[in-house]
């Protein structure tokens, strides 16, 4: 035998664990502006090299710079930062409202606010979201009503699912927001499909597919690469990688590709990383992608750089498998902060107008949960009704199912 | 009128729709150009173009996870599933997705979707080419599930599942597909030019779901059937002598209650068979109905009578098929009980 060295088997591990020294040395941050912004039509093999790298458009000094730059107004700037600092009032509120027991579950976006934000003002109306449970940006950034949310969070009188599904997991068609699942992955080939058909109905639509890191290791998430790169379908694949998966770190999901965008290169689609706590960098990238899906020049993965600041839901607690400092080691920072140092420095903003914005941000959080509360909360006041267990399975309803409501007594 | 096979019905019944509703498309493995590898697509790519019938990849889960971003969009898919046995991949959007969209954004979302999947066996399929899986679709939830036993229904099914708001599961069994099977494999095949439920009409035509068929009538037991099983029960009544009413479902769910419920109460026996594995088949929901809808005018125990409990085999395909013999002995001892 030439070699009889027993054979090892190999399991991956993050950096550090709890009572460690946060380390993300491993993560390479190229200096902003220093990666190239390739013709939305160039070959997706003459661009292979940005699935390896970070876009990137803010800078230390929080300017604008490199050939990302400039794809946003200075209104939709200083109303970026306000989408961002309502979806982080509005999670602060809801994740004390499950504390007082008002909801069973919540699910924070902190630290992620740019993701989405940033990303549904590269959509157009019409277009269509696939999102899994971190996006709820998307709807705060279109103006969707916050108080129907959290009418949603609280199952009340009001909930637009009447009672039916777990807190945050919307729909909205009218926002271009599909039905949450709460599976993981099996949405990311049915917004494929939803684009596909827009395609073979010579629409203009196009759609964007959700996913995190962990869940890339899904056979979902193959099979609508697939048959995204095989019908060059108009649509945008969105890997957010928050480093995280519950308490399972993205070198598990990742394992032995460089990057979760490198995972498109296979399938030929053009695939980029995108520093995901950079609101301009995330838009500039979102918008590429877009104009690439209505072109007719096919899908674009996109994976965002970014950290799960927070815990995975109301039900986790991160401390017990990563260092606690470790959010504050992230080498990207935060979303909103450096979106207000480049307002800052842009000469529209300033930290006493700040101020007054987390105000009045938070004012009208509030607002809508008194307003909402007043419709019920999971265990007090309205609810939706029993009658609603049994009806819209079916458009009509069977036999079987009317007998059984009977039994119900409603 | 000439007479058609269930494939060429159900050709049929693809070309009406591709025809009438631009919504409708149609995808497959081997589904566009070849035309599927029982001809059920055959001619409609080059008919309708490469847009409303294509190739799929080899993906089940994606063929159905892209026909449910499609219903969503307000298409009208209408997807085949190669064999009934390749649909585990896809088990996962067809029970938590496709069932729900509905459900979960309170009508927001709705799912018109029908997924065609040759079931069954009698042609040497073995364990990858034979199941009937029938059950792990009523058991959920949300979905609708057909199995047609000719021609005529197949197509007048097929029609309604596309024009059905809601996902419907059509198991289409595949020994039926060239001419009704009794069981006797060793007798001479039969095709559908020689049966009268081979006279498909002509354009569109509605079987509606939710309605069963008595297929033969009779006064000394009940038999409730299926697909294939439906001509296996119609021999065994012929071969036993015994009066049985033969009723064909046509749909699992909804289910036709009231028809089963009002032939039981006549007459006081009833005898239940499919062609799947017994433990937990669609036949034990239908003998609990017949128990708590029919108790007191029953004469005798309700029978099953099922596939083993086993993987199909291959070899032994004609010992695990419940043929004639097995479902005839069944109404023998349940007319002498």
């Amino acid at each position: 035998m030439a070699n009889s060295a027993p054979l090892k088997f190999h399991v991956p591990e993050p950096e550090v664990r709890p009572g460690g020294t946060p380390d993300f040395s491993n993560v390479v941050i190229p200096e902003a502006g220093s990666v190239e912004r390739p013709p939305v039509d160039a070959e997706p093999e003459s661009i292979r090299k940005l699935a390896f790298s970070i876009i990137r458009v803010l800078n230390r000094d929080g300017e604008a710079v490199g050939p990302w730059a400039g794809s946003l107004t200075d209104e939709e700037l200083t109303a970026g930062l306000r989408h961002m600092m309502t979806l982080r009032a509005f999670d602060a509120r809801m994740q004390m409202a499950q504390r007082q027991g008002k909801t069973s579950f919540y699910m924070q976006h902190l630290g992620e606010e740019a993701v989405s934000t940033a990303f549904r003002k590269a959509l157009a109306k019409g277009d269509m979201n696939f999102p899994t449970y971190r996006q709820a940006g998307l709807l705060i950034a279109d103006g969707y009503p916050m108080v129907d949310m959290m009418n949603q969070i609280f199952s009340n009188e009001r909930d637009p699912l009447r009672g039916r599904q777990l807190p945050v997991m919307y729909s909205s068609r009218e926002h271009g927001f599909f039905t949450i699942s709460g599976n993981l992955a099996t949405q990311f080939v049915q917004a494929v499909g939803w684009a596909m058909a827009s395609a073979i109905s010579k629409d203009t639509r196009i759609a964007a597919a959700w996913i995190g890191d962990g869940s890339t290791a899904e056979s979902d998430f193959h099979s609508a690469l697939v048959f995204a790169s095989t019908y060059k379908a108009p649509i945008i694949l969105n890997v957010v990688n928050n480093q995280w998966a519950i308490s399972t770190f993205q070198g598990i999901a990742r394992g032995g590709s460089g990057t979760f965008a490198a995972r498109g290169i296979g399938f030929g689609i053009p695939s980029l990383r995108v520093d995901g706590n950079d609101f301009l960098a995330v838009h500039a990238v979102a918008k590429w992608a877009a104009e690439r899906a209505r072109s007719n020049l096919g899908p674009t993965l996109i994976e965002y750089v970014t950290y799960r600041a927070g815990a995975h839901s109301t039900s986790d607690d991160p401390s017990a498998y990563r260092p606690k400092t470790e959010s504050d080691a992230w080498p990207l920072g935060d979303p909103i902060l450096r979106l207000k140092n480049h307002l800052i420095l842009r000469g529209i903003w300033s930290d006493e107008r700040h101020k007054q914005a987390e105000a009045e941000v938070m004012d009208s959080v509030i607002a809508a949960q008194k307003e909402a509360e007043g419709h019920g909360t999971l265990h007090s006041g309205g609810k939706p009704s029993v009658r609603d267990i049994f009806e819209g399975l079916y458009e009509e309803m069977p036999p079987h199912l009317r007998r059984q409501r009977q039994q119900a007594g409603v | 009128m000439p007479r058609k096979t269930m494939i060429e019905a159900i050709r049929d019944g693809l070309d009406v729709m591709m025809e009438r509703d631009k919504r409708v498309v149609v995808y497959g493995e081997d589904v566009g150009y070849f035309g599927g590898v029982f001809r059920c697509t055959a001619g409609l790519q080059a008919k309708y173009g490469k847009e409303r019938c294509f190739d799929a990849p080899i993906n089940e889960s994606g063929i159905v996870g892209t026909a449910i971003g499609m219903a969503a969009y307000g298409l009208r898919p209408c997807v085949e599933i190669q064999f009934a046995d390749y649909m585990y991949p896809a088990y996962d959007q067809l029970t938590q997705e496709a069932s729900r969209l509905r459900y979960r954004s309170a009508g927001d979302f709705t799912c018109p979707l029908v997924v065609r999947m040759p079931t069954g066996g009698g042609i040497f399929g073995g364990q990858t080419h034979s199941q009937s899986p029938e059950a792990l679709f009523t058991h959920v939830a949300g979905l609708k599930v057909v199995v047609p036993s000719n021609p005529v229904d197949a197509k007048g099914l097929l029609i309604a599942a596309i024009e059905d708001p809601d996902p419907v599961i059509i198991l289409e069994p595949k020994r039926l597909y060239n001419g009704p099977f009794d069981g006797h494999h060793d007798r001479p095949v039969t095709s559908w030019s020689k049966h009268e439920l081979g006279e498909v009409p002509d354009g569109h035509y509605v079987v509606p779901l939710g309605k069963a068929l008595i297929r033969r009538p009779g006064a000394a037991v009940t038999v409730l059937a299926y697909g294939t099983m439906v001509h296996v029960a119609l021999a065994a009544a012929e071969e036993t002598g015994i009066d049985a009413e033969v009723i064909d479902l046509r749909t699992l769910v909804p289910l036709d209650l009231d028809t089963i419920v009002e032939s039981v109460k006549k007459t006081g026996r009833c005898v239940v068979i499919h062609e799947a594995t017994m433990t937990s088949g669609y036949g034990a929901e239908l003998v609990t109905l017949v128990q708590e809808n029919c108790f007191y005018h029953l004469e005798a125990p309700v029978a099953r009578v099922a596939g083993w409990d086993t993987p199909y085999p291959h070899a032994q395909e004609w010992d695990y098929f419940p043929g004639p013999a097995r479902v005839g002995r069944a109404l023998i001892e349940t007319m002498e009980a």
